[in-house]
């Protein structure tokens, strides 16, 4: 085949892809500002991505302050290290390391979860069910996800600030020998509420990028168990490359100035 | 082709609607009529298209070319919102029941009157078991979730949603395919009661010649995406149409060729 046209091929396909996506997001977010919504899903779903991701979030969050901490302390001269690890930690937990991973856990675990269920009622013609029983399909699937995993992702953010802060502190204080009260009036001295807030700004974003994603790859899959899979992989992989990307515009935009 | 369905006071007319994925032409220049408060039985060989023709209808699959109206209006190229306020109108058994799997059963025959007209939840519940049992299915099966079925009981169940709201027009995909002969004459009556006493428009999708006389008012055989035939229940045995004698005793030998390979 000709190299020129598989390069077209493959730039004309990303592009109706883009175009298919935007138009998808379009359609949910008109959803979302026209009511009715509908409360009793948008709880379940808030229970689904973002409660059962606690312990995962919380994890995650607790080993990375704690390493954070070791890695700064062993990188920084030692002689004023107590006040550096905890404002390095603080400030890497909140800005950066708190929302992004959190993002990532639970694109793993939700986007997946979110593609896979769509995709399997698609298959199986149940979205299509829905519209004959004159339920908008994106009224009743897709808005209930895309505005729990809003409002859900910077609730965990918020715990797993709390928890990635304290695992600094625990390992700041049981193996690094730093004075406690030290180490926490370094942290609340230098960390500003602006830290904090861009953080949940990004995950709110990020939530948004999941939802979307494991909705989208959901309700185009195709082709039975293999459709579905494929369509689980995709959102996956793909809602957390956005999600990197996303981070970095974000983070030149909050403190560029 | 013969028409003998009668197109005034038609509540659903097809015009020369044209359907292909890729290169596969399915439906072909389709035209027909359902007649208000009656019911049309189209019968065709695996493949030719009947599942297609009614997601047309209901706008699940937009067809290239051709007209759909119901009532008189056309459907189409129908927005969103427009197209909600038409299938209020319709009932649908889908040819794999589609139950929502996440929903118990009572749920799922309560969806269209909880989501769609806003019913209480209780009420809709007692109008649900009353619709299982039509169906010949206990009220206790309500609690169950689909998963927990037999292929024959999700097909019920399937029925019992397609019929809770009381539609102005039903489609049937197969309703009888994987019940018992005992089962499947209790459907063809639940059918024809729903037409006689509701005086709802039917449309049901069927390979089986029995329970397409007991059921039709009309019927159109599709063959190759095109209706070939079409007339009242009881000219289907003189159509003087080869296809149609073929179809209607089974025949191996005959102008339908399958695509299978001979010994
Ligand atoms: N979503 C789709 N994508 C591609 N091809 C399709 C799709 N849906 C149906 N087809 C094709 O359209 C043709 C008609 O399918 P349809 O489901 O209407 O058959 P049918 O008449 O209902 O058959 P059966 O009696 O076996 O249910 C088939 O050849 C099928 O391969
Ligand atoms: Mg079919």
């Amino acid at each position: 085949m000709n190299p020129l046209a598989i390069i077209g091929n493959v730039v004309l396909t990303a592009l109706g892809e883009t175009g298919r996506l935007s138009l998808f997001t379009w359609t949910a977010v008109t959803h979302i500002l026209r009511p009715p919504l509908y409360w009793r899903l948008i709880g379940q779903q808030m229970m689904r991505i973002g409660y059962f991701s606690l312990p995962v979030v919380a994890l995650t969050s607790f080993f990375t302050g704690g390493v954070l901490a070791l890695q700064i302390y062993y990188g920084s001269d030692q002689f004023n290290s107590e006040s550096i690890v905890a404002t390095i930690v603080a400030l890497g937990i909140t800005r950066e390391l708190g929302p992004v991973l959190a993002g990532l856990m639970v694109a793993g675990r939700a986007a997946a979860a979110i593609a896979a269920e769509l995709g399997t009622m698609r298959v199986t013609e149940q979205i299509d069910a829905l519209t004959t029983l004159s339920t908008n399909p994106f009224k009743y699937l897709v808005v209930p996800r895309i505005v729990a995993a809003v409002i859900t992702l910077p609730a965990l953010v918020f715990v797993g600030d709390v928890i990635g802060i304290f695992g600094g502190f625990v390992v700041g204080t049981q193996s690094l020998d730093f004075n406690s009260g030290v180490y926490i009036k370094t942290t609340v001295d230098f960390l500003e509420l602006d830290d904090v807030t861009s953080g949940l700004i990004k995950s709110s974003i990020f939530g948004f990028i999941i939802a979307v994603m494991g909705c989208y790859q959901g309700f185009h899959s195709k082709g039975g168990a293999l459709g579905v899979g494929r369509a689980t992989t995709n959102a996956v992989v793909i809602s957390s490359i956005l999600i990197l990307a996303a981070n970095y515009v974000m983070t030149s935009l909050f403190f560029s100035s | 082709m013969s028409s003998p369905i009668p197109t005034k006071d038609a509540k659903i007319e097809l015009k020369n609607v044209h359907k292909r994925f890729g290169k596969k032409i399915v439906l072909h220049d389709l035209s027909l009529t359902i007649p208000k408060g009656k019911s049309l039985v189209v019968i065709g060989g695996s493949g030719s298209g009947k599942s297609v023709m009614l997601k047309c209808m209901l706008g699940i699959i937009r067809p290239e070319k051709g007209s759909i109206k119901v009532d008189g209006k056309e459907v189409t190229r129908l927005p969103g919102s427009d197209r909600e306020k038409v299938l209020t109108k319709f009932g649908m058994l889908f040819q794999n029941a589609a139950l929502f799997d996440s929903l118990p059963v009572w749920e799922n025959v309560a969806f269209g009157l909880i989501q769609g007209r806003n019913m209480r939840r209780k009420d809709a519940k007692d109008i649900a078991i009353e619709k299982l049992g039509q169906v010949g299915l206990a009220p206790e099966v309500g609690d169950l979730h689909p998963a927990e079925l037999s292929g024959g009981m999700q097909k019920r169940v399937g029925l019992a949603r397609a019929i809770a709201t009381d539609p102005e027009i039903i489609f049937f995909d197969e309703p009888t395919t994987g019940l018992d002969p005992i089962m499947a004459d209790v459907i063809n009556d639940l059918i024809v009661n729903s037409v006689k006493e509701l005086g709802a428009t039917a449309l049901s999708i069927t390979h089986d010649m029995a329970s397409a006389r007991k059921i039709a008012d009309y019927i159109a055989m599709i063959y190759k995406g095109e209706i070939i035939w079409a007339g009242t229940r009881d000219e289907v045995d003189q159509s003087g149409n080869e296809y149609v004698d073929q179809f209607i005793h089974g025949r191996a030998d005959g102008p339908i060729q399958m695509d299978v390979l001979k010994p």
